[in-house]
């Protein structure tokens, strides 16, 4: 799904954020993406939503070379991948629904598909009932769930998140990586760059571990793709009083 | 279909209530373009005024055939009934010589000398009206010397240097008027550019996160489109209003006025079409500047 091929990326000051890195994650794999900050995950991510553009190599996502999508065709390869964001990057002045329903505002879709999928959306982050309230209403956790309904509210294939526990407590840490999890239950990509430790234990899913732009080897990776869902649900249960 | 067109009301209605959010800017900015638009709306209604009370400046490119004397009035009918088929003609009436002297007697204040005449000096004449097409004072020379080639004729009298004057004035105004439009509708849509990139600015964050979730250039350009929509038809609004109060309150001094000169001259508002001129310019002065403004800064507006 996504296949990084001796990828350099070097900023115009000079900094070189990526160097070589070759990385491939298959359809419907989670994974996280550490390192310290400044180790490249933020220019990983933004290669990935096409903010940033490789200076050298090859990025492929959902079977499209990144270098063949010219700047008219962004917004269309931008619709196929949900973004969370650590700040959530919610419209103040719009309500939740307004702001989950933008996607798919922008995609076209008729008022009452967006109504019901909208609704959906929130429901899965468990905040069906506050479509009418304004972002500033919410708490953080709240808001970075509206911030995730928006990403997923189109039903993309790649998901990827930027530090998306970095403002929350271990209990709505816990929450939000299982929202996580249950996308990618139904076959979605998901790549959460993170280095929240508790949770990376928590979680034991393959880790992509970066140092100063490079992949760093050695570390070991669970075998299994997938969660072993019985774990997650003691990890919840740990978590709660 | 349906759905883009709910999407573009939507987005039509909710540029409008954005607007009203920021009531004072918006009014201030109105109203400058409406200003703006008002001007080249007063100057019409001065040059369609100056026209109408003027009779019709047309008129001052007839001229004066004298037929020679021994003339029968039935061949003077013959004459203007052979230049009404020309096509530069518009009309042609024949003044018999009795009518003329009946006209000078009263006019001229001679009416004991005149009876003191044992017969009729004055000749049988016609008065040719050209057909505005042809008001050119090359063409109205043409016209004379055909005429004066016509057997009965004595004399064409003929003030091209009048018709030059005219055409001069009109297009010397013409021009003023066109050019002042043309200042004010660039003025206009500087006007709106920059109020709109004021918005993009304010709006960045908006149009990043907006983008970042697959929104193309035109999707984020088109709310401020419809700002610059309105902007325009308020604008033109405003100028519509500036333009009735001026009517307003000259209409009663230039009433007197006229009176005085013993015109019924009344001055006249925007008619209908003038109207529609108006609110189309405004709305595509408003809409472009918006555009060119949009188009410019919304590329420099990229997620990072």
């Amino acid at each position: 799904m996504i296949r990084f091929d001796h990828v350099f990326k070097r900023y115009p000051n000079g900094r070189e954020a990526l160097s070589d890195l070759s990385l491939e994650l298959g359809s419907g794999e989670i994974a996280f993406l550490t390192g310290h900050s400044g180790a490249g995950k933020s220019s990983l991510l933004k290669l990935i939503a096409l903010i940033e553009r490789p200076t050298r190599g090859q990025l492929i996502v959902n079977g499209q070379n990144v270098a063949g999508v010219s700047r008219s065709k962004i917004p269309a390869y931008r619709r196929q991948i949900g973004v969370v964001f650590q700040d959530h990057k919610l419209l103040a002045d719009r309500t939740i629904f307004d702001n989950v329903a933008l996607p798919l505002i922008i995609a076209g879709v008729g008022s009452r598909e967006i109504g019901r999928r909208v609704r959906a959306a929130l429901d899965q982050v468990g905040l069906l009932g506050r479509e009418q309230s304004l972002p500033l209403e919410l708490s953080t956790g709240e808001q970075q769930r509206v911030g995730i309904a928006r990403a997923v509210v189109s039903k993309p294939p790649v998901l990827i998140a930027d530090e998306p526990t970095g403002n929350l407590d271990p209990d709505l840490s816990i929450e939000v990586m299982n929202i996580f999890r249950r996308f990618n239950e139904v076959g979605v990509t998901v790549l959460i760059a993170s280095h929240d430790l508790y949770l990376l234990e928590r979680f034991p899913v393959r880790r992509i571990r970066l140092e100063g732009g490079r992949i760093q080897e050695g570390e070991p990776e669970p075998a299994q793709k997938l969660l072993d869902p019985a774990k997650l649900m003691d990890a919840d249960r740990g978590m709660t009083p | 279909m349906s759905a883009w067109l709910v999407r573009h009301a939507q987005t039509l209605v909710g540029a409008l209530g954005r607007l009203s959010q920021q009531k004072l800017a918006t009014l201030l900015t109105t109203l400058v373009i409406g200003i703006a638009l008002a001007l080249p709306a007063c100057l019409h209604l001065l040059i369609a005024n100056i026209q109408s009370a003027s009779g019709n400046w047309d008129r001052a490119i007839d001229m004066s055939v004298y037929l020679k004397i021994p003339t029968a009035l039935e061949e003077a009918q013959r004459i203007a009934e052979r230049l009404r088929a020309r096509r530069d003609v518009a009309s042609v009436s024949v003044i018999s010589a009795d009518d003329a002297l009946k006209e000078f007697r009263r006019d001229s204040g001679f009416g004991p000398a005149i009876d003191a005449l044992t017969g009729n000096p004055l000749p049988h004449s016609l008065v040719v009206h050209p057909k505005g097409d042809y008001a050119t004072a090359a063409h109205l020379e043409e016209l004379a010397a055909d005429i004066r080639a016509l057997p009965s004729v004595e004399l064409v009298q003929l003030d091209t240097a009048w018709v030059n004057r005219l055409q001069a004035i009109l297009e010397t105004v013409r021009r003023a008027v066109f050019l002042t439009a043309a200042f004010l509708a660039l003025g206009v849509m500087a006007i709106v550019g920059n109020t709109i990139r004021l918005d993009i600015q304010n709006r960045r964050q908006e149009i990043e996160v907006t983008k970042l979730v697959g929104g193309s250039d035109a999707f984020v350009r088109r709310p401020f489109l419809y700002s610059g929509f309105w902007y325009g038809i308020g604008g033109a609004l405003i100028a519509w209003l500036i333009t009735a109060i001026v009517v307003g309150t000259l209409r009663d001094p230039v009433g007197r006025l006229a009176g005085l000169y013993g015109s019924g001259f009344e001055i006249s508002g925007l008619g209908l079409e003038p109207t529609l001129i108006l609110f189309a310019s405004g709305i595509v002065l408003g809409w472009l500047g918006s555009f060119v403004a949009a188009s410019r800064h919304l590329r420099q507006i990229e997620p990072s």
